[in-house]
C-alpha cells in the first residue's frame, strides 16, 4: 500500500460521507411509500380522508386496528384470502412436481429428439401470458371450467412450467452420474430413483423454483381477473374492484393491500437466498 | 468421460455423448415422465399461440375472414396508437433507468458496511404484488398535498422558495369602499387623506384559512401626519357582516396584507398590515388611492398533478422502477462480485481515479450482465399491466394506456377478440428475438 497524501485521504473521507448520505436518501425513497401504506392502514378511516399518514407522528395515540377489524369481518375479503391460498398452493406444488419429472427426463433419460424438445420448452420461457388470455378463456368456457379455481390453477401451471423445466433440468444435469448409477445398481426403480435420489439432491433448485412460483401466483392479478368469478376470486382481484372508488375507501384498500403483502414479505425475508437464486436463474423469464 | 463410456456398456466408443440414460431407461418410462409437462404446455401455451395467430385474421364475431384488418387497426385505432406510443416510452426509459440505478446502487453499496441492509430495502418491492405497489403509489401520488406524500414534499420545497398567499378567496362585500383594480387585486374608489382612518374591509376568507397570527381587528387611530387604516375580514360568523364596513368585536385583521398607495398609476408608498389589520403609510400617500395588489389573492400552490394526462406515464414508470431497480441491483451485484479485485486495484495503482475505474474497468467487465438485465426488463415492460390498471385514475387511463391493458380492454370489455388477438401476436413478435437468443445460447450448452 502506498502512502496516501492527506489531501486524498480527506477527499475519500468526504466522498465516503457523500456515498452514505446518498444511499440513506435513496433508502428513504424506497421505504417511505411502504411505510405510508402501513401507517395509512392503522389510522382511523375518517382521518384518512382529510389528512396524510404522517400526521400520526404528531398524534401516535390515534393508531388503531379498526380498519383491519372491519376488513376481516368482511366475508368477501376473507373468502378471497382463502382463494389466494387455494390457488397458490396447488399451482406451486404441481409446477414443482411436473417440472421435476420433465426436468429429470430431459437431463438423464434418452429418447429421440430430446435436446430439441428441451430447446422448444426453453423457447416458451418468454411467451407473454397475454397471448394465451383469449384462447384459454374460450377453451375453458367450452369445457366448463371458466371462472373456477381449477382453471386459474391450470393456467398458472402451464405458464410456470417452461421456467420450472429449464431450471430443474439444468440443475439435475449437474448431479454426479455415479450417484444415480449406484442407486440403480442397488436395484432402485425409476420412481424410487426419482423420489429418493433426484428430488432430495435437487433441493436447492426446487426451493428456488417453489418460492419463485409461489410469489408469482400469489401476486398475480391479471390471470385471476379474467379466469375467476366472484366466488373464486383471490385477494388481488377483490381489492382491484375497490380501486375505482379510490379515496373513499382507503380504509379497505390500505389494510387489504398490506394483508396481501404479509405472506410474500415473510417468504421473502425467510428465504432470501433461494429467492435471489430463483430470480437470477429466471433472468430470462 | 471414462465413466460415461463404462456406463454406456456396449455403446460404440466412436460417438461419445455427454449424457445418456442412466443404464437402460425404457422409452415408455421417459414418455410417462414427460407427458404431464408436455400436455399442459401444449394445451396452455403452444395451442394459444397458434389460436391467437389464427384468430387475429378473423373478424370480431369469429365468423368472417378479415385478412390484415385487425393488424391495420393496430396503427389506426386511437387507443392502440396511444398504447403503442406509451409502450415505446416504457421500453426506452424503464429498463435503462432501472439498470442504471441498479448499477449505481450495486457499486456504491460495496463501500458501506450496511450495504446488505440497503440491498434488502431496495429489493423488497420485488416480493410484493403489482396491485399492492399500485395502491402504495396511488397514495403517494394523491393530488392533495395534505394527503399525498409526493405533493406534500413538492409543495413544501416550492413554498420555501415562493411565498404562499394568505387570502386566496377574499373579495369586497356589499357597499364596499373597494372595487376591482384594473391589473387584479382591489383598489379604493376614493382617495385617502391623513387624519381620516381608512377602512379596507373584505369578505370570503374561510376561517381555517386565516393566517395563524391574525388578531382581533382594531379600528385605526386618526393621525394628522400619516395615513392610517385597517384591513380586516368584515364578517362575523352567524351574524353576517355585523356592522357593515365597521370593525366588530369578533372580526379578525388581515395580518400581513400588502397595501400600496397609488398616485397617477405609480406606487408612492407600500406597507404590510399588522396582526390586528392596522397599517400606517407616510404622508406622501396623501391623495392617493390604496390598492391591495393581486399577489395577496393568488391561489395557494397545489403541487403537481402526478396522475394527470401529461405526467401519468412517467409517474407510473417511476413506480415500476421502484419495484424493479432491486432486481437489476442484485443481478449486477452478483456480476460485480465475480470481477477480480486485482484488476480494479491495478487500475488504481496506475493512477486511475474512482470514476475512471468505474467507467473504464467495471462497466466494460459488467457489460454482459447489464445487457441481460436490460433485455429481461424490456420483456417484462412489454407486459406491464397491473401498475397502469391500478395507478392511472379513470380520467387519465386512456392517456396511460399500454398494449397489455388495451389487449385486456379490447378482448374482455369491448368484445373485439380479433383486434385483441392481433395485439397478442404483435407482443409475441416483439419477444421472438429474445426467444431465439435464449435457444441459441442454450443449444451450445446442451451440446457441450
Amino acid at each position: 500500500m502506498s502512502k496516501e497524501s492527506l489531501g486524498s485521504r480527506l477527499a475519500s473521507f468526504v466522498s465516503g460521507g457523500l456515498v452514505r448520505v446518498f444511499l440513506i436518501v435513496v433508502g428513504l425513497f424506497w421505504l417511505v411509500p411502504t411505510i405510508g401504506l402501513l401507517l395509512s392502514s392503522l389510522r382511523p378511516p375518517e382521518e384518512m380522508t382529510v389528512s396524510g399518514w404522517w400526521e400520526v407522528f404528531s398524534k401516535p395515540s390515534e393508531l388503531t386496528f379498526e380498519s383491519y377489524d372491519k376488513l376481516l369481518g368482511n366475508s368477501d375479503i376473507t373468502d378471497s384470502i382463502l382463494n389466494t391460498v387455494l390457488i397458490t398452493v396447488p399451482a406451486t406444488v404441481l409446477v414443482v412436481v411436473i417440472g421435476s419429472l420433465a426436468g429429470y427426463a430431459f437431463a438423464w433419460m434418452e429418447f429421440p429428439g430430446r435436446d430439441w424438445w428441451f430447446l422448444a420448452v426453453v423457447g416458451l420461457l418468454v411467451v407473454p401470458v397475454q397471448v394465451a388470455l383469449i384462447p384459454i378463456a374460450e377453451l375453458f368456457g367450452n369445457i366448463g371450467i371458466f371462472g373456477s379455481l381449477i382453471g386459474v390453477i391450470l393456467f398458472h401451471v402451464g405458464f410456470g412450467l417452461p421456467f420450472a423445466v429449464f431450471l430443474l433440468r439444468n440443475f439435475f444435469a449437474e448431479i454426479p452420474r455415479e450417484l444415480l448409477e449406484a442407486a440403480r445398481l442397488d436395484g432402485a426403480g425409476e420412481l424410487r430413483l426419482f423420489f429418493r435420489v433426484v428430488m432430495p439432491l435437487g433441493g436447492p433448485a426446487i426451493a428456488a423454483l417453489g418460492i419463485f412460483q409461489f410469489l408469482w401466483v400469489w401476486n398475480d392479478m391479471l390471470v385471476a381477473l379474467i379466469f375467476t368469478d366472484a366466488d373464486s376470486q383471490p385477494i388481488t382481484v377483490a381489492l382491484q374492484t375497490q380501486v375505482r372508488q379510490f379515496g373513499n375507501n382507503i380504509d379497505i384498500l390500505a389494510p387489504g393491500a398490506f394483508i396481501s403483502m404479509v405472506i410474500p414479505l415473510v417468504v421473502f425475508f425467510a428465504f432470501q437466498r433461494q429467492f435471489v437464486s430463483g430470480v437470477m436463474a429466471g433472468a430470462v423469464k | 468421460m471414462a465413466s460415461a463410456q463404462a456406463a454406456g456398456g456396449g455403446a460404440p466408443p466412436a460417438a461419445p455423448k455427454s449424457r445418456r440414460s442412466v443404464t437402460g431407461t425404457r422409452r415408455a418410462v421417459a414418455a410417462l415422465f414427460l407427458l404431464p409437462a408436455l400436455v399442459l404446455l401444449g394445451a396452455l401455451v403452444v395451442y394459444p399461440i397458434g389460436y391467437s395467430v389464427f384468430r387475429s385474421f378473423y373478424d370480431q364475431s369469429g365468423d368472417g375472414f378479415a385478412g390484415f384488418d385487425n393488424y391495420q387497426a393496430l396503427f389506426t385505432d386511437d387507443g392502440i396508437r396511444t398504447a403503442l406510443k406509451n409502450n415505446v416510452i416504457w421500453v426506452v426509459f424503464a429498463p435503462t433507468v432501472a439498470t442504471a440505478l441498479g448499477l449505481i446502487f450495486a457499486v456504491l453499496t460495496e463501500r458501506v458496511r450496511w450495504g446488505t441492509a440497503f440491498k434488502l430495502v431496495v429489493f423488497m418491492p420485488m416480493a410484493i404484488s403489482m396491485l399492492a405497489a399500485g395502491i402504495i403509489f396511488r397514495l403517494v401520488y394523491d393530488q392533495d398535498p395534505d394527503k399525498g406524500v409526493a405533493n406534500a414534499v413538492w409543495v413544501g420545497v416550492h413554498d420555501t422558495f415562493a411565498q404562499a398567499s394568505a387570502f386566496p378567496k377574499a373579495h369586497p362585500g356589499r357597499e364596499s369602499p373597494l372595487e376591482a383594480a384594473p391589473g387584479g387585486g382591489f383598489i379604493t374608489k376614493a382617495t385617502v387623506s391623513a387624519g381620516t382612518p381608512v377602512s379596507l374591509p373584505l369578505v370570503g376568507v374561510a376561517p381555517d384559512q386565516m393566517p395563524d397570527d391574525a388578531q382581533r381587528a382594531v379600528q385605526a387611530k386618526a393621525d394628522p401626519s400619516e395615513i392610517t387604516g385597517t384591513t380586516w375580514q368584515d364578517f362575523t360568523r352567524g351574524k353576517g357582516v355585523g356592522t357593515l364596513g365597521g370593525v366588530d368585536a369578533s372580526e379578525l385583521g388581515y395580518a400581513g396584507m400588502k397595501i400600496e398607495a397609488v398616485k397617477d398609476g405609480k406606487v408612492v408608498a407600500a406597507t404590510n398590515a399588522a396582526d390586528d389589520g392596522t397599517f400606517t403609510l407616510p404622508a406622501a400617500a396623501e391623495g392617493a388611492q390604496l390598492r391591495l395588489p393581486p399577489d395577496n389573492f393568488k391561489e395557494p400552490y397545489n403541487g403537481v398533478d402526478w396522475l394527470g394526462p401529461s405526467l401519468v406515464t412517467p409517474s407510473i414508470i417511476a413506480s415500476y422502477i421502484w419495484m424493479w431497480a432491486g432486481f437489476a441491483m442484485v443481478l449486477i451485484a452478483a456480476g460485480l462480485a465475480g470481477i477480480p479485485r486485482d484488476l480494479l486495484e491495478a487500475a488504481r495503482v496506475d493512477g486511475a481515479n474512482e470514476w475512471q475505474v468505474f467507467r473504464r474497468v467495471t462497466v466494460p467487465l459488467l457489460a454482459p450482465v447489464l445487457a441481460v438485465v436490460t433485455v429481461t426488463l424490456m420483456i417484462n415492460v412489454l407486459k406491464v399491466f397491473d401498475l397502469v390498471f391500478i395507478i392511472a385514475p379513470g380520467s387519465s387511463q386512456d392517456d396511460a394506456n399500454v398494449l397489455a391493458l388495451e389487449l385486456y380492454r379490447k378482448g374482455f370489455s369491448e368484445d373485439q377478440p380479433g383486434i385483441a388477438s392481433a395485439i397478442a401476436v404483435f407482443l409475441l413478435l416483439l419477444v421472438i428475438p429474445v426467444m431465439w437468443f435464449n435457444i441459441r445460447r442454450l443449444r451450445r450448452e446442451v451440446r457441450r
